[in-house]
């Protein structure tokens, strides 16, 4: 199908991708890429990375038929991608391990890393500690008084976390003082990205190591069903690496593949996070992509209840898919995804973290539209302990 | 080439020039500080684009670019303020700095006819390195204005050559790794980088990024052929904001003070 040729020899995605970068770090990127594709080539580098990923993070994940919840909304069967059950609580550990082992295997000894929630700045504090590196996490002061929680976590694991005044003082901030501070340390410094976004050969790295995702899912469905495919897979986009991971081996085969981003207060108001669905070519954190712009293209400040989908560009294989009709991109709001995680919980026990909550949102829908004998998986990308504040803040009356 | 650009090529002196935020802290405040400017001895003049998201910018220029954003200043508003600045007798080649997501949203083809119809002489885009730069390349010889190119102390050697022999209008050397900013101290070989620069280019090559002392200055004197001031400059244009906002011509009085203590003598 469409993805055969991409990325080209430039990081190009048709048009999207590239290297848009000072060239203080373009030497930097030549070198990743350079090692990065030794690594990827290596044996012995491919089993370490596995036995890291069943030993520390604890995979394969599950695949879980949600049976009362598939019941409760009629139509085709819905199946979860636990993801929720990595070490530290999402999928953001799979990347954060291969991306330090290879750091490890450059010889950088110091990471510096860019967080909004701070889910991924956890995950990288926690490589960190594990593979003996120092780092440091640029956290916007905005996201630094909302997810206090995480802050500590990160602390405690021995990170020290930066906190960004510069612009909006979120993640879009968070990103440009890494790659600032990424400019005057790239000699010695590895800067691990946390989403399927950034300068190539990022994009192509970050979906290398989280496609494990999609295999296990592949070889977990057809097996219990007798070599069938799902007849569709559903996954939240932020930067979009989750979803990337989960569509990467389905991309070339015959499964409908559907992306979920986060509506916010609705696609109509200025306070959501479609970048697909509403947005424009430009380019952000070194990616020729879509994203939230003023027609002067200055980067508008977008808006989610779930930080995780708070980002105002996508990964550009996304920009791509969604150009060549491959994967279909919709939008769920607040609402939706706050209804899902509570049907979620109540049905199955398991509180998924809010950006999971949008594919879960979306997957009703569709089921509901599909036949009882056919099935939808669902990357369940996290868990929603660390979102249990803010539902606090928005539901806790009726708990109450 | 025109000839602004040939003046600025041909002459002798140690070239100074400067890089100031359009809009910071006014359109007016810009026009009387570029032509402060060029009495002061500026050879050429860098035009900033206010942009919200500067990733090769310290905190002092991000923060001139948000004075900037407030004025509403834009990539257009910033190439049409170059004709007034022709008007009021501005005869110095002017680069419009701007991040790439500018034009793009401007359209290349566009920015070029805006740039020839005011007088702009040449562009500067610091997240579009050279491999990203084929096409603006192409566009900007057959308008006749100069990408100008950057090159760093981390760029390797092959690449550093390459640039350097296409260069246009003034090669760019960066100084110290890292983003814009005021620094005490510069790397080591960094003389070995320039003049490998020097030895290729065929046009002036300048230093910049971090300099905001006479004494830096004078340390790259027989290695370069000029210096870049951005920071510095920034730095005290926003000391001087509310006094540029009310009472100008003191303000300018004070600059034009401070650039004779900063400047060595012979580029004045």
């Amino acid at each position: 199908m469409t993805t055969a040729t991409v990325p080209d020899h430039r990081g190009r995605y048709g048009v999207f991708g590239g290297k848009y970068v000072p060239e203080t770090i373009m030497f930097a990127l030549e070198e990743l890429e350079a090692a990065f594709n030794e690594a990827i080539n290596d044996k012995e580098f491919n089993e370490l990375f596995q036995k890291e990923l069943a030993i520390y993070s604890g995979r394969p994940t599950p695949l879980t038929k949600a049976e009362r919840l598939s019941e409760t909304n009629g139509g085709a069967s819905i199946y979860l991608k636990r993801e929720d059950l990595n070490h530290t609580g999402a999928h953001k550990i799979n990347n954060a391990i291969g991306q330090a082992l290879l750091a490890v295997r450059m010889g950088k000894k110091k990471i510096i890393a860019e967080t909004g929630a701070g889910q991924h700045g956890v995950a990288a504090a926690t490589v960190a500690a594990k593979y003996g590196l120092s780092c440091k996490v640029y956290m916007g002061k905005e996201d630094i008084r909302r997810q206090a929680l995480n802050v500590f976590r990160m602390k405690l694991l021995g990170a020290e976390v930066i906190e960004v005044t510069s612009g909006s003082q979120t993640l879009k901030d968070a990103t440009n003082e890494a790659i600032r501070e990424w400019v005057a340390s790239v000699e010695d410094t590895f800067y691990l990205i946390g989403s399927a976004v950034g300068p190539y050969p990022y994009p192509k790295m970050v979906k290398q190591f989280q496609q494990v995702i999609g295999h296990e899912t592949q070889s977990q469905f057809t097996q219990e069903h007798g070599g069938k495919l799902p007849d569709a897979v559903v996954a939240c986009v932020g930067g979009g690496s989750n979803a990337i991971g989960m569509f990467a081996p389905f991309i070339e085969k015959d499964v409908p593949l559907f992306g979920v981003e986060a509506a916010g207060l609705g696609v109509d108001t200025d306070q959501h996070a479609a970048t697909l669905s509403k947005g424009s070519k430009g380019v952000i954190h070194g990616s020729l992509t879509k994203l939230l712009q003023t027609n002067e293209g200055q980067i508008t400040e977008p808006y989610s209840i779930s930080a995780g989908l708070d980002y105002p560009g996508i990964g550009p294989e996304h920009a791509y898919l969604h150009e060549t009709e491959r994967v279909k991109y919709e939008a769920v709001t607040d609402k939706e995804a706050l209804e899902a995680l509570k049907q979620l919980c109540v049905t199955e026990g398991i509180l998924c973290a809010l950006e999971s909550a949008h594919a879960v949102a979306y997957s009703l829908t569709l089921a509901r539209s599909m036949n009882k004998d056919q099935a939808v998986v669902v990357c369940l990308s996290g868990r929603g302990d660390k979102d249990v504040h803010t539902l606090m803040d928005k539901e806790g009356g009726e708990y109450r | 080439m025109n000839k602004r650009w040939e003046v600025f090529q041909n002459s002798s002196d140690y070239r100074f020039v400067p890089y100031i935020m359009a809009g910071d802290p006014s359109e007016e405040a810009t026009i009387e500080l570029s032509l402060a400017l060029e009495e002061c001895g500026a050879a050429a003049l860098e035009l900033g684009v206010p942009y919200s998201d500067p990733l090769a910018d310290g905190p002092v220029i991000q923060r001139a670019g948000m004075r900037g954003l407030a004025q509403k200043v834009n990539l257009e508003k910033t190439i049409e303020l170059v004709s007034t600045l022709r008007k009021r007798g501005l005869e110095i080649p002017v680069i419009i700095f701007t991040y790439y997501n500018l034009l793009l949203q401007l359209g290349e083809n566009r920015f070029l006819q805006l740039a020839e119809e005011n007088g702009v002489d040449g562009i500067l885009v610091p997240d579009l390195p050279y491999e990203e730069s084929g096409y603006l390349q192409e566009m900007c010889s057959q308008n006749n204005l100069a990408l100008i190119s950057l090159v760093s102390p981390t760029t390797r050697e092959e690449k550093l050559v390459k640039i350097s022999s296409e260069a246009e209008g003034f090669l760019y050397c960066i100084s110290s790794l890292g983003v814009t900013g005021i620094r005490s101290e510069f790397r080591d070989g960094l003389d070995e980088f320039l003049r490998a620069a020097k030895a290729n280019s065929h046009v002036p090559v300048l230093v910049g990024f971090g300099l905001s002392q006479r004494e830096q200055i004078h340390q790259f004197e027989n290695s370069s052929d000029g210096f870049i001031i951005g920071s510095a400059i920034v730095k005290k244009i926003e000391e001087l904001e509310d006094e540029l906002l009310t009472n100008r011509e003191e303000a300018i009085k004070t600059f034009k003070a401070y650039l004779e203590s900063l400047l060595p003598v012979y580029s004045r």
